[in-house]
């Protein structure tokens, strides 16, 4: 025994040796737990050690640090068991004996798994002293590593994912490579038109020194150069004009296709995100990161990014210019230089925050309107027009104040460069007077010299603008790459098993399931038949819809696993295993697009006769006959408008059409009126023939057809059978069956 | 009691006879002898393929027979079909938009195979195109327009139609 337990969990070191020597001879520890808890609900460290015979616990008994712990132990009787219980982010841990509570420890939400453990490990070695088998853990499916609850994913085979450290704008530059070359023709571009854009003020110097100063000073000038230098001026601002045309163009083609490519590489990883993350995200905010921002860094990389690279290559080149000319005046002239850096530098962070929390605010008032246009009925219904404006106004504000904040930091920036660019200008001339009076100095190259230098300041200037521009673009790109790097909650197998045509026969083992720290199915256990027909009853928050999504591999399992063909589903490619399952969800969803295509939507390929077929089954064809356009007719959000058994019936006939091996229906008919419900049960019966069906319904007269029934109540299973035998075992459904019963003939009276 | 016409139907007939009666309804007499009067047929996909799947139903809107293909039909029944599929559909041809006003909704002033006429249309989104260059627009009240080939169109017509696509 070496302080190390079954399940791998070591004790504190420092408890270790006192633990140790609290057990009897040849007692095992099978599990330890460290409530982190007093019974005051103040932090504070403990220990409950299970072994094989007895529950040990121990506490610093007040005085934290001390070293002396407060032992207590019990004899594990045959009636003493453990519980958990969890609640708001605090738990208790109980040992519960035949005469009542013998000791109880609270801990964080945090310890939950840990404490899940201990039972676990309870649960066990009371079942290795009654014989019976021990219950399954959850399994890699790929592997075969056990996988924790906490984190309900192989962390063998799945690596943990990597935050990148670069910043976001860097990391653009994968999104650049393939059009490497396009992007480089315009950088060469941009080369070309700038030295062409600075040969006309190279050709002031010779002009002034050979031809215009001689001839003041009145000694012989040559006046037939003048055509030539003018000419040479000319052609250069021509030949700057055009390739400035090209480069423009190039750039922002590159760059259009750049933002083209983040915004669909966006929305695609969107699209294969588990149903999880949209859970947590409000549409409106994920609608603004994929228009609004991938607009702003296309905005960006077009007209900021070129200016910016084309400003660099000015300064650069200028300056080497001015190195060559004139050394020391170039070095008096680069003086303010280090001080707009270092401004620059101070401002940046406040603006990126800035612009970050400007983009944040943005996104709450897309959500406004992501929630309330789709919801407008509930407001206009319950007269609450003028909320919904005080409450966009509201997000409105924030914006304006976010970006009033940005301006104000920006208004006091602005214009301290221009004075910083300004008294360079005049240190430059103060210099140059001072050398011409020193020095002899043409006045060409002085002339020269402050126009290079007046052009060097001038591009600073706009240079240092884009700060604004790159740090606006960043908060972009940060927000878009909080998507790209979020990983799926439902991974995809490292070495898939194709799960083809699936018989679906499914097995449910030990399911466990939690959102956040509140467990919703504590365990069940359930075989289905293939083309077994399954109602799923219970009182609402039962966890019958959780099931589903566990089945559908919406989520995956926090423990245990689920079973299709005698293969874990986590082993199968997730779009493939989706497509044996067929959904009729309560309000069925119908896309922009005309009654053809959504009814094809799951089976793209399918001919106009499988259409019809399918409509025909789903009892749809003869109402969508009655449309204008028949088949041909717009449904969806600015389409037609259909009642909700009519939208239903197509949301039956897209799934009979699909033909799935699993099928679910979610609450199929409940929106519906019973002459309705009649028509969709029928279309309904053709739908479940030789399919393993799941049916959730709160109308126990829908499932009259189902195989068995099982019945769930606070996330367990507490009744299996068919509707005759749970009647007569006179359990949770025959109470619910009586009160339907009641509630039906109150409406007859 | 629905007949599928098969690949075969050429021949032995869709089972089915029609004709007008003297109130000009259409009435239907199947292979039994039974009268159905008032039938209407319906086309299931008017705009992507108007010679398939044509319905035939009663005057409650039940379908009493469904025809795959009309050229499988015996001419005189598709003579009889074809008359009154016509008759039922009005959905005239845009030639030419002559004139869109810029403010929603927008009037429209277009020319049609049935001749010039003028409409209302409510937004945007009621010009919808389909496929192969073809687009269909609908006006408020409903009234359906159909556009063939935009390529075909003349110029000015296309510019105004072009904030619309």
């Amino acid at each position: 025994m070496n302080g190390t337990t079954q399940n791998g969990k070591a004790l504190p070191p420092e408890w270790q040796r006192d633990a140790q020597s609290r057990l009897e001879h040849g007692e095992r520890i099978l599990a330890t737990f460290e409530p982190d808890l007093d019974q005051r609900l103040f932090f504070a460290r403990g220990l409950v050690l299970l072994t094989d015979r007895r529950v040990l616990a121990a506490d610093e008994d007040g005085r934290p640090g001390a070293g002396a712990l407060r032992w207590q132990a019990w004899p594990l009787g045959p009636d003493t068991t453990l519980k958990a219980q969890e609640y708001g982010g605090a738990g208790v841990l109980e040992l519960v004996g035949p005469e009542g509570r013998l000791g109880h420890w609270r801990f964080t939400a945090g310890r939950g798994p840990e404490a899940q453990r201990m039972l676990q490990q309870f649960a066990l070695l009371r079942a290795s002293q009654d014989g019976a088998p021990p219950p399954v853990d959850s399994v890699c499916p790929s592997c075969g590593a056990p996988i924790s609850p906490e984190d309900g994913r192989c962390l063998a085979c799945s690596p943990e994912p990597t935050t990148p450290s670069v910043s976001g704008l860097l990391r653009l530059f994968r999104f650049t490579r393939p059009h490497a070359r396009l992007i480089v023709f315009g950088f060469l571009l941009t080369f070309a038109s700038t030295t062409a854009s600075l040969i006309p003020i190279y050709l002031t110097q010779p002009l002034l020194d050979k031809v215009l100063i001689p001839h003041q000073n009145e000694k012989p000038a040559d006046f037939g150069l003048v055509p030539w230098y003018l000419s040479g001026m000319v052609g250069a601002a021509l030949l700057a004009w055009l390739l400035d045309w090209g480069r423009v163009y190039t750039l922002a083609r590159a760059s259009e296709r750049v933002s083209a490519d983040l915004r669909s590489k966006t929305y695609a990883h969107l699209q294969r995100l588990s149903l999880e993350f949209f859970g947590g995200k409000r549409t409106g905010d994920l609608m603004a990161r994929i228009s609004n921002d991938s607009d702003r860094l296309c905005n960006f990389l077009s007209i900021n990014l070129v200016d910016f690279a084309t400003d660099i290559l000015m300064i650069v080149m200028t300056a080497t210019i001015l190195l060559t000319m004139d050394p020391l005046l170039a070095a008096a002239a680069l003086c303010p230089f280090p001080v707009i850096a270092w401004m620059v530098y101070r401002v940046r962070g406040r603006l990126l925050r800035g612009y970050r929390q400007a983009g944040v605010a943005w996104s709450a008032m897309t959500s406004v309107l992501a929630d309330t246009i789709p919801g407008i009925r509930v407001v206009k219904a319950f007269a609450q027009e003028q909320r919904e404006i005080e409450r966009f106004d509201h997000s409105n504000d924030r914006v304006f104040y976010a970006n009033d904040r940005l301006n104000r930091v920006w208004a006091v920036f602005s214009p301290t460069v221009t004075l910083m660019t300004t008294s360079g200008l005049l240190i430059v001339w103060s210099f140059a007077c001072w050398r011409a009076f020193h020095h002899p100095v043409t006045v060409g190259v002085l002339t020269v010299v402050i126009a290079y230098i007046t052009r060097f300041y001038s591009r600073i200037e706009s240079m240092i603008r884009m700060a604004s521009a790159t740090q606006r673009a960043a908060a972009s790109a940060q927000r878009i790459f909080e998507i790209l790097d979020r990983v799926p909650s439902v991974p995809e197998p490292v070495r898939p098993v194709a799960p083809g045509r699936l018989q679906g026969s499914i097995d449910l083992r030990a399911v466990r399931f939690k959102y956040g720290v509140r467990e919703v199915l504590h365990g069940l256990d359930l075989k289905i038949e293939p083309g077994e027909m399954i109602g799923i009853v219970g009182p609402t928050g039962a966890g019958k819809s959780t099931l589903i999504n566990l089945i559908c591999r919406f989520y995956d399992v926090a423990v245990g696993a689920i079973l299709v063909d005698s293969t874990d589903i986590r082993s199968f490619p997730v779009e493939e295993y989706r497509k044996n399952i067929g959904i009729v969800l309560q309000d069925p969803f119908l896309f922009y697009g005309t009654i053809a295509e959504n009814i094809a939507y799951g089976r793209p390929g399918a001919t106009r006769e499988q259409v019809v077929a399918a409509a025909r089954a789903a009892r749809a064809h003869e109402f969508i006959l009655r449309l204008p356009n028949g088949y041909d007719s717009l449904v969806g959000e600015r389409g037609q408008s259909l009642s909700g058994g009519e939208r239903q019936r197509i949301s039956i006939a897209r799934a009979l059409l699909t033909d799935p091996r699993i099928l679910i229906l979610d609450e199929a008919t409940s929106s519906i009126d019973t002459e309705t419900e009649r028509k969709i049960q029928a279309a309904l019966e053709n739908l479940v023939k030789d399919r393993t069906t799941l049916a959730i319904a709160h109308r126990l007269s829908t499932l009259r057809r189902a195989d068995r029934l099982v019945v769930l109540e606070r996330g367990l299973i507490v009744e299996i059978g068919s509707h005759d035998e749970l009647l007569r075992a006179n359990g949770t459904y025959a109470r619910l069956h009586r009160a339907q019963m009641e509630v039906m003939q109150g409406h007859a009276i | 009691m629905r007949s599928e016409s098969g690949p075969n139907g050429r021949d032995t007939g869709p089972g089915f006879t029609l004709h007008h009666d003297a109130w000009g309804r259409l009435v239907l007499t199947d292979v039994s002898g039974r009268e159905h009067a008032g039938v209407e047929p319906v086309r299931a996909f008017p705009l992507s393929s108007p010679r398939h799947g044509v319905s035939v139903c009663d005057a409650e809107g039940r379908e009493l027979f469904w025809i795959d293909d009309l050229d499988d039909l015996p001419v005189s029944v598709r003579k009889v079909l074809e008359d009154e599929l016509t008759r039922r559909e009005f959905v005239p041809v845009l030639r030419r938009v002559l004139s869109v006003t810029a403010v929603e909704p927008s009037e429209w002033r277009v020319e049609t195979d049935r001749g010039p006429t003028r409409f209302l249309l409510k937004s945007e989104d009621d010009v919808c195109p389909l496929d192969d260059h073809r687009a269909l627009v609908t006006d408020a009240n409903g009234i359906r327009y159909l556009i063939p080939d935009l390529r075909e169109l003349d110029a000015t017509s296309r510019r105004l139609l072009e904030r619309f696509l």
